[in-house]
């Protein structure tokens, strides 16, 4: 009996148990879920054996709201209360959406946040929360196929997504009650699905226009390496982008004034995407418009005519490809293959333009609409742990510069774009009058130099300077982004070690609260209450942190720590194993805290150990000193 | 936290040396990545995970500065103490001066030009040019190494931060031509 437990304090028990992980791609007009199963990434069909889910929800007083393609198919009867292409408005602001007014055929409510919410019949809700109801079914559906729970998510975002748009999705991911193990860039994601299929070497340019947003990417492959050089883009221009151009042309040729109504407008959108995907082999369409009762329009719509109509949007999107390859200091001619991503590449106009751009044949074997998915599948399967040998690495870089607001409303950068994540940097600044006690620090994000051109992330005050002469009080902000691509800062005055710091929650952001709040609704008091919830988190916490100290005292307890060192470790850990069987959430956030502290230094030397031994090959006992 | 000072070169076991072995520098620098990045944490705990970001970031910093040229060559003679400011750049060679207003100029015809592509690839032909033979005389201050070099290294350092500027504005003027 007994031998059946002798395994290695730390180690998983049961070393061949697969973790069931997903990869979701949440577009802007289709959603996909995506596994790895016996080694090989597939995209999971629902019951009917639909793969795309649309990122359609209708919602309606009293009843769980609809999504995909039954929501879809009602968007034209009950425009108000069915959202389309939410992801446009994730991490926007009132103002965002003022500018798109004219596009959107929503009712939206004043808030008490900075977050638009759109109101329906079912109430007022706010862009994170319509995403979570696509990632819920989602998440529903990878459960059911898999017989099991998921240990985790890889969802993506597009590449130039700033901020807050990324902080926004993992909120919705939150929400969704789904554990996010990265958010990955859908370009990156797209390469590692094509890399790993073709064992490509070399530089890629990965040219990905969905339906709301467009990326490029320049990636450098080496041995499952994927090192991203440059990345650039347009959150706002997509497939969606050309059905607006087709339904304006329709309303000028059929006379449709402005004052035209939001279900006419949702016809014509549905009308003009309909031609534009029918186009793609045919050359000519015949549009039979519904205008009102008893009066239609009709019309031709032949591919020159589209393509007319969608070439300024494809050059749009050249310029960023450009500047992408002069930031990744990389020539035409040293590009290997161009990867097509996102279902709007399908329009021959689009692969012919880019075509042009980059003079090849741009890469369209993997179908575009799933490549993505199956890139974050295959990225969460190594990061939920069912592939401790891979040599796959992905190393992404932040889409725009990082800076605050300085003197005058000019901007001083902190991080440059493309900068490899994750990245920390600080920066010094000193007081600049007499006694002042209090800085306000304005973080934004853009290219531009001028405060106004930039976005605002977040503002935070610094207090509690002691009073010193202008220019004697030295204050260091230090940002940090994360592989995630999202950024914390924190400022702390030098001379008196006065520290604050925030984890930039956005100025177009959730607050902690409102998610909280938004959790606590949707959970099913029934069969789950929160404080349970918060409970089994701790514990988990607290198991991860008690494996991961026992590996590493198995591994370099010897030759890193002295005994007292030792000893104090081990009193920690009893003490949180104690608090770990309570019931008490508290304690056992207390006992992590303070083993925490206790090994912070031990894990630092380990790691560094480690870096050491892997280059030199000597023993970490033989490096104990350094 | 234990950071024990090491230097960028250290981090990668290398000679602090102007002269390095980029191959060499970049596949260190992926082999330690594989160790470090957050990625090889997702499941690790909180600490883990903060520790990984911290060390990963300083990698990617030390990187970062090391396969630059002209970052590594600031980064050299700061640990030389070697003052870099922009006195030193104030006492550049006449001649050298001389030649960047010209390119400047040249530079800002360019957009009034009937032959505006050709100018700029004759602005960017010298652009290349210039810095190639900077880089050259700065490798060549470094691999002497006294007082003198150092010093001559500096402006060297100083000159390839003008080159840098002027190619990032004919880049500006580039892409200006190319989108209209």
């Amino acid at each position: 009996m007994a031998l059946l437990e002798l395994s290695e304090p730390g180690q998983t028990p049961r070393p061949h148990e697969r973790r069931v992980a997903v990869g979701i791609d949440l577009g802007t007009t289709n959603s996909l879920v995506a596994t790895v199963r016996s080694g090989v990434a597939e995209t999971l069909p629902d019951a009917r054996g639909r793969h795309l889910l649309p990122s359609v929800v209708q919602y309606a007083s009293g009843v769980a709201p609809r999504v995909g393609d039954d929501a879809k198919a009602n968007a034209v009867h009950d425009p108000f209360n069915t959202i389309a292409s939410v992801k446009r408005l994730m991490g926007r602001g009132v103002d965002d959406v003022k500018k798109l007014g004219n596009q959107l055929p929503y009712h939206f409510a004043a808030a008490e946040s900075a977050v638009p919410r759109i109101v329906t019949s079912a109430g007022a809700v706010s862009p994170v929360e319509v995403s979570a109801e696509i990632l819920k079914v989602l998440k529903q559906r990878a459960e059911e196929t898999l017989g099991a729970d998921l240990e985790g998510a890889v969802v993506t975002v597009p590449a130039y997504f700033d901020d807050a748009q990324r902080q926004a999705t993992k909120d919705a991911a939150r929400l969704a009650g789904l554990n996010i193990l990265r958010l990955l860039n859908e370009p990156t994601a797209a390469a590692v699905a094509y890399g790993l299929d073709h064992q490509a070497e070399g530089v890629y340019v990965v040219y990905d226009l969905g339906g709301g947003t467009f990326d490029v990417s320049v990636l450098r492959l080496n041995r499952g390496v994927f090192e991203v050089l440059a990345t650039g883009g347009d959150s706002a221009l997509g497939g969606d982008d050309m059905d607006h151009a087709i339904a304006e042309w329709i309303m000028r040729e059929a006379q449709i004034g402005d004052d035209a109504d939001a279900m006419l407008l949702r016809r014509l959108l549905r009308d003009a995407c309909v031609a534009k995907e029918q186009l793609t082999d045919a050359q000519q369409v015949t549009l039979h418009v519904e205008l009102a009762v008893k009066r239609t329009w009709d019309g031709e719509l032949s591919r020159a005519k589209l393509n007319e109509l969608i070439d300024p949007l494809i050059q749009k999107s050249l310029a960023p490809c450009r500047r992408a390859l002069r930031d990744a200091n990389i020539k035409l001619e040293e590009v290997r293959e161009v990867v097509m991503v996102g279902g709007s590449t399908r329009v021959p106009r689009v692969r012919e333009l880019v075509g042009q751009f980059f003079a090849r044949l741009p890469l369209t074997t993997i179908d575009p609409d799933k490549v993505v998915a199956l890139g974050a599948a295959i990225q969460a399967d190594v990061l939920v742990g069912n592939k401790p040998d891979t040599d796959m690495l992905l190393l992404d870089v932040n889409p725009l510069s990082l800076g605050i607001e300085t003197m005058g409303g000019l901007v001083e950068q902190i991080i440059p774009r493309n900068t490899t994540l994750p990245v920390a940097r600080g920066q010094d600044f000193t007081t600049y009058k007499d006694g002042q006690t209090a800085m306000s620090i304005h973080v934004v994000q853009g290219e531009r130099d001028v405060v106004s051109g930039c976005r605002s992330l977040a503002r935070f005050e610094l207090r509690g300077i002691p009073p010193m002469a202008a220019g004697a009080g030295r204050i260091r902000i230090l940002f940090q982004v994360d592989a995630d691509g999202l950024l914390s800062v924190s400022a702390k005055e030098q001379t008196t070690g006065v520290e604050s710091s925030i984890q930039v929650k956005p100025s177009y952001g959730l607050t902690d609260r409102e998610i909280e709040t938004m959790l606590r609704e949707s959970i099913d008091h029934a069969s789950d209450d929160v404080a349970a919830r918060q409970l089994r988190e701790q514990q988990v916490d607290a198991d991860r942190l008690l494996d991961a100290v026992s590996v590493a005292l198995a591994a370099d307890a010897e030759a890193l720590l002295n005994t007292a060192e030792r000893a104090a470790i081990d009193t920690a850990m009893q003490a949180l194993r104690g608090a770990r069987v309570g019931t008490d959430e508290r304690a056992i956030k207390n006992a992590i805290a303070a083993l925490d502290k206790t090994t912070a230094e031990f894990a630092a030397r380990g790691m560094n150990a480690g870096i050491r031994k892997a280059l030199t090959g000597r023993t970490i006992a033989e490096l104990k000193d350094i | 936290m234990s950071n024990p000072a090491r230097n960028f070169f250290e981090i990668f076991d290398l000679a602090p040396d102007f002269a390095i072995d980029l191959a060499q520098l970049t596949g260190r620098y992926r082999e330690l990545q594989r160790l470090v990045h957050p990625d090889k944490y997702a499941h690790g705990s909180d600490q883990e995970r903060r520790l990984a970001v911290q060390m990963a970031a300083n990698i990617n910093d030390a990187f970062r500065t090391l396969k630059d040229p002209v970052e590594r060559a600031l980064y050299l003679l700061r640990l030389q103490n070697v003052a870099v400011d922009d006195e030193s750049a104030r006492r550049l060679d006449p001649e050298f001066l001389m030649e960047q207003m010209e390119l400047r100029e040249a530079l800002g015809e360019v957009r009034g030009s009937s032959y505006a592509a050709q100018d700029l690839s004759n602005i960017f032909a010298t652009i290349d040019k210039l810095e190639k033979q900077t880089l050259g005389a700065l490798a060549a201050a470094f691999a002497r190494d006294d007082a003198a070099a150092l010093r001559s290294a500096n402006e060297h350092v100083q000159k390839l931060r003008f080159i840098k500027r002027l190619r990032g504005e004919a880049q500006e003027v580039e892409e200006h031509l190319t989108s209209h």
